[in-house]
């Protein structure tokens, strides 16, 4: 590798690193070239970092020197993530956008979207690909109740809640699909890695 | 043939825990499992289990519980009174259970959690390899109910010889440096180690909540979500720290200041609201 370090590691604890590196691209292909090459308890990306604990550092810090940034992230499969438009924020995401309600559906649909990490709660999934512009603000106070199923925006993030639960994004509509199944493996539906691409579908 | 263990009565809180399940953070699963870790290993050892065995972890006591069949049974953790039927019984060693008596626990004297291991272990379903509940997700069993029957496992081992375990010491939680002790206006840990700090009654599995003067933040935007670690002190914008435990978020969007020692974890389990928290720095 050349060129200026792509990655700054600082100590979590007495045992867990967390590599910061420039995008949720960059950490999601580090998060799986670490998995691969290193023992640890949990590879975890986040929005623009990797979480490796329960390794040996020495151990990371090799690994890390072999990955390459630059390589294609080697995707996982394509879901395509059924959605009946209903959703109670439509309006609202139509405003910040200065379009119409139909052409919101339009957007999102045409979105390539990459599950890049996943939180909040499992098996919900931050999927990146949303362009800067179309950055949504969350909900000032959060909704005491998100229904499961629910597909939502915030900042420059879409996401399909699995289970019911409060939340502070934009709902655009609905989808009927098991984004969390423990019998599947991996029980995640949009497990990191995953493209997702999103369909309308009539209720 | 496997046993039954009924419940009679419960507590503020009673769940099954084991060692949790570990290695699914990146699906955003938490870790889970026995927030007094050392307890409940314990335990199971006492009763002759293998580490992975699951047993109750009881809040604050007022478990009673009874078998269908003879077995060993041991509670560690918080010290409190033990009565099998009427007659007292020591804890921190295994005794015996008759088939349909009564286990009853009191109120612990010190500390909040106890740990109640069975020869055979409960052998409630296991999701993703573990049978611990977690309170956050709603992953594994639900929290234990009166009338409850859970199912108990054939004994694999003998019961362990007493086994005399170190006295707890209460002593600080250590503290390392955080990945962004930098979001702190002021050394994050110096400023823990240095203010009066207890335990807020809104603490739980999730994760001990610090009562103190808060701390000041040197920054107010917005941290991108990452990976947050068992025994991460996060710093919300409010400036009250929490120590995340067991049943933790595997990601946040608010900065980790410092990090507790993880062999001083088991002693944020058995903190009570209004107990001192007090830290020191790791030599």
């Amino acid at each position: 590798m050349t060129g200026p370090a792509a990655y700054r590691m600082v100590a979590s604890g007495p045992s867990a690193l967390l590599l910061e590196v420039a995008d949720a691209a960059a950490a999601l292909s580090l998060a799986e070239h670490l998995r691969e090459e290193v023992d640890a308890t949990d590879v975890v990306p986040g929005a623009c970092t990797v979480l490796v604990d329960g390794a040996e550092p020495s151990a990371v810090a090799g690994a890390v020197e072999r990955w390459d940034p630059t390589a294609d992230p080697d995707h996982g499969p394509l879901v395509e993530v059924p959605v009946v438009y209903d959703g109670a924020d439509l309006a609202a995401v139509a405003d910040v956008w200065g379009c119409t309600v139909r052409e919101v559906v339009e957007r999102h649909t045409s979105l390539e979207l990459v599950s890049a990490f996943c939180g909040f709660a499992p098996g919900f999934a931050y999927l990146s690909g949303v362009p800067d512009e179309w950055s949504v603000p969350r909900l000032e106070s959060p909704r005491p109740r998100v229904p499961a199923g629910s597909v939502a925006l915030a900042g420059t993030w879409s996401a399909v809640y699995p289970t019911a639960s409060p939340g502070g994004w934009r709902l655009l509509g609905r989808t009927d699909v098991a984004l969390w199944d423990t019998r599947r493996t991996p029980p995640a539906l949009l497990a990191p890695g995953t493209r997702v691409a999103f369909r309308e579908v009539r209720p | 043939m496997t046993a039954s263990l009924e419940v009679l009565a419960t507590g503020a809180l009673v769940t099954v825990q084991d060692r949790g399940r570990p290695g699914h953070a990146h699906l955003g699963v938490p870790r889970s499992g026995a927030l007094d870790a050392p307890a409940h290993a314990l335990a199971q050892r006492l009763v002759g289990n293998g580490p992975d065995a699951a047993g109750l972890e009881v809040l604050l006591g007022g478990l009673g519980v009874r078998l269908d069949e003879d077995r060993w049974v041991a509670v560690t953790g918080a010290t409190l009174p033990a009565r099998v039927g009427d007659r007292a019984v020591p804890t921190g060693r295994a005794v015996r259970l008759p088939a349909h008596t009564p286990l009853t626990l009191g109120t612990p004297l010190g500390g909040a959690r106890s740990y109640l291991a069975v020869s055979g272990g409960l052998v409630v379903d296991p999701v993703l390899g573990s049978r611990s509940t977690d309170t956050l997700s709603g992953l594994g069993p639900a929290p234990v109910r009166t009338g409850d029957r859970l199912p108990v496992g054939v004994p694999a081992g003998e019961p362990a010889a007493v086994e005399v375990p170190a006295p707890p010491t209460g002593g600080p939680l250590r503290l390392h440096r955080g990945p962004r002790a930098d979001w702190c206006d002021g050394d994050a840990v110096d400023l823990l180690v240095r203010g009066a700090w207890s335990c807020a009654p809104d603490s739980d599995r999730v994760g001990l909540r610090l009562v103190g003067d808060p701390l000041p933040r040197a920054r107010t935007d917005e941290l991108a979500s990452e990976g947050v670690v068992l025994g991460a002190v996060q710093l919300p914008p409010d400036g009250r720290p929490v120590v995340f435990l067991a049943d933790h978020p595997t990601t946040g969007g608010y900065p980790v200041v410092a990090v507790v020692e993880p062999a001083d974890l088991w002693r944020c389990a058995q903190l009570r609201p209004g107990d001192p928290v007090r830290f020191t720095r790791t030599r």
